[in-house]
């Protein structure tokens, strides 16, 4: 399998075509391939350990990396995908529909980029028109018609700035969404397996539990758009990225995200099949999780997760006053 | 330091809009460069005579204009800002929030509180651009999800005037967060049916835009303003074309079916008003018993 590796990751492919070469040179010296293997994994735990901010972002864009109907096809079964708005269009950046997982009905939201150039083209690199969120808020209404938990899988660098998608109220639809998340009564699990740009990410990420990929990010903006207006450089995302607090691990300690997926040494795209054993797991637990509670319980904890997010600092009042008199 | 001093309630009188302007007798428009007289300008709103250009107010203006005289009362100002990720561009984000305060003589984006609208009680919240682009961070999230709680709880009407670059990037995921927060909370004031009136001033963008900006059980924006998701520049950039005329601008917005109406500045407080009795049943103050027999456009123009 070609993989397309980034600078970072140079010393690993060396590693690994020398160890290639070892084992195809005969006779085999068993002493020397056990060797490299282990320097091949020390030097993969030394920089997997160890990456920054940045090299995050790299890897949740990798071009091999599993996308969001990859998890539902390596994940569940049944699948059947709806289309449309009802009113404008069918977005193909996001793909909706039902499939079952562990034996269970599910409604599946997926944000969904392209493998190649050609299908990149008819996801729109999956950024999603307004249309697109009134799909979303369209099929999981019949989630909560239906009595289906919902699950999440975000993946975009962002909702698509076109003049389309302004004329059609993507503020609106976005908007529209983050509200009436809060009112669906089925349990929700948003996964950020990639990238979670911005309000094109929220406008289908308001969920019962957020659960991030080792190597996703999500952030208020993409590292690029952030140096661009700060820096007034695009050159600056790295800078970006590390002032941003983007990482999964970052998430967490803001107390945005409930919990981290891991994923297999090298990243999500070195072995998928881990990565969704990984993915069905944290999913598993945290639908067994949501699905004992009452549903005003449910809803209640939903307002109270998102209600409790921000740092700001509370002056006592007689603080207040106390200053003003100075 | 200076922007700890402030008391729980605010009573503003107006007219406070005399020395906000600029000295001097003439006033030069901002958009078509002709000079009025200083008095005239102020008179008008702000907004020029010979153009129509709404020029921004600033917060204190605003509420001047909207809140009857002496009736609003600054609520949540003890939620106060902090720098959660340490973050640092050309200069740390702390820096740069004493410096908006210094600079907007505001402690933050948004001023929350309850207030009068021609007699009618209601919550008001109102931005400040001069405030880093009147930028949503924790402490607008925070303030305005208190406002909307406390109308939901005391079945008071809501009306929150916007004039917003978007969300405050310097709070990374937490700014964003607060879309969610805010919306969340507009959820539980529709559940219990209270009015919310949006309006948008220019600009209203992004993050507040794609949150409670939008989500008004109607949204006026004042004439001409700036308002949409992505900013024009993005846009451009991304899909490499020239942006059409009046692409974003309230009319577009209105044309597109994303607005209740475009109100000249002159008209927006009786405007308000009127929504507020519709949506509440309650009269404004101003409409003497004959009058309320009468049609109401001699109140309001279309
Ligand atoms: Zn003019």
């Amino acid at each position: 399998m070609a993989i397309t590796a980034f600078d970072f990751e140079k010393p690993i492919i060396e590693l690994e075509n020398q160890l290639l070469e070892r084992e195809k040179q005969e006779p085999r010296d068993e002493e020397a391939i056990r060797a490299l293997r282990e320097e091949l994994e020390r030097k993969q735990r030394e920089i997997f350990e160890n990456l920054t901010p940045w090299q995050r972002v790299l890897l949740a864009r990798h071009m091999d990396r599993p996308h969001s109907m990859d998890f539902v096809q390596g994940l569940m079964t049944d699948f059947v995908e709806v289309h449309g708005d009802r009113g404008f269009a069918d977005d193909k950046a996001v793909v909706t529909g039902f499939a079952r997982f562990r034996g269970e009905r599910l409604c599946v939201i997926c944000q969904q980029k392209g493998r190649d150039t050609k299908e990149n083209l008819m996801r729109n690199w999956g950024m999603m028109h307004p249309e697109g969120y009134r799909k979303a808020m369209r099929v999981m209404r019949l989630a909560d018609k239906f009595g289906m938990p919902i699950v999440v899988f975000i993946d975009t660098p962002g909702a698509f700035p076109g003049i389309g998608a302004e004329e059609r109220g993507q503020a609106e639809a976005i908007a529209r969404n983050i509200r009436d998340m809060f009112t669906l009564q089925v349990p929700i699990v948003c996964i950020v397996i990639g990238e979670g740009a911005s309000g094109g990410a929220l406008g289908v990420g308001v969920g019962d539990r957020i659960l991030m990929l080792e190597n996703s990010w999500y952030c208020v903006i993409s590292p690029e758009g952030c140096a661009a207006i700060l820096w007034k450089d695009r050159g600056m995302a790295e800078r970006a990225a590390e002032q941003l607090k983007l990482t999964a691990k970052d998430l967490i300690a803001l107390e945005v995200v409930d919990e981290i997926i891991p994923e297999p040494l090298g990243g999500a795209h070195r072995d998928p099949q881990t990565t969704f054993k990984n993915v069905g797991v944290a999913l598993a637990k945290n639908l067994e999780m949501l699905q004992a509670l009452p549903v005003n319980e449910l809803l209640e904890q939903r307002y109270l997760k998102f209600r409790a997010m921000g740092k700001f600092v509370e002056l006592q009042q007689d603080e207040a006053t106390s200053s003003q008199s100075e | 330091m200076a922007w700890f001093k402030k008391e729980k309630y605010t009573t503003l009188k107006p007219p406070v809009m005399k020395d906000r302007i600029p000295e001097g007798l003439w006033t030069k428009c901002e958009n078509c460069f002709n000079l009025v007289l200083t008095k005239d300008f102020e008179e008008n709103l702000k907004v020029c005579k010979k153009c129509n250009h709404h020029h921004r107010l600033t917060a204190r203006e605003r509420i001047a204009m909207l809140a009857d005289e002496g009736t609003f009362q600054e609520m949540f100002s003890n939620v106060q800002p902090t720098d959660p990720l340490g973050f640092v561009d050309s200069k740390p984000y702390s820096e740069r929030l004493k410096a908006a305060q210094k600079a907007s003589g505001h402690d933050e984006a948004v001023v929350v509180g309850k207030a009068e609208i021609d007699g009618i009680p209601v919550g008001l919240g109102v931005m400040v651009f001069e405030f880093v682009g009147g930028s949503m961070g924790s402490v607008v999230g925070e303030r305005i999800t208190r406002l909307i709680e406390y109308c939901t709880e005391y079945s008071l009407p809501l009306v929150i005037v916007s004039a917003s670059g978007g969300a405050r990037m310097q709070e990374g995921i937490l700014s964003l967060m607060q879309m969610a927060k805010t919306s969340g909370a507009l959820s539980r004031l529709a559940e219990k049916k209270v009015p919310f009136i949006s309006v948008l001033t220019n600009p209203t963008t992004a993050g507040v835009m794609a949150s409670y900006a939008s989500l008004g059980d109607v949204i006026i924006a004042e004439p001409d303003a700036l308002i949409g998701f992505a900013g024009p520049r993005v846009i451009q950039q991304t899909i490499n074309q020239i942006l059409p005329k009046g692409f974003q601008k309230s009319e577009f917005v209105l044309e597109h079916g994303f607005l209740d109406k475009v109100v000249h500045r002159k008209d927006l407080k009786k405007t308000i008003a009127l929504f507020l009795h519709y949506f509440t049943g309650q009269k404004p103050r101003s409409w003497s018993d004959e009058e309320v027999t009468e049609a109401s456009e001699n109140r309001v123009s279309a």
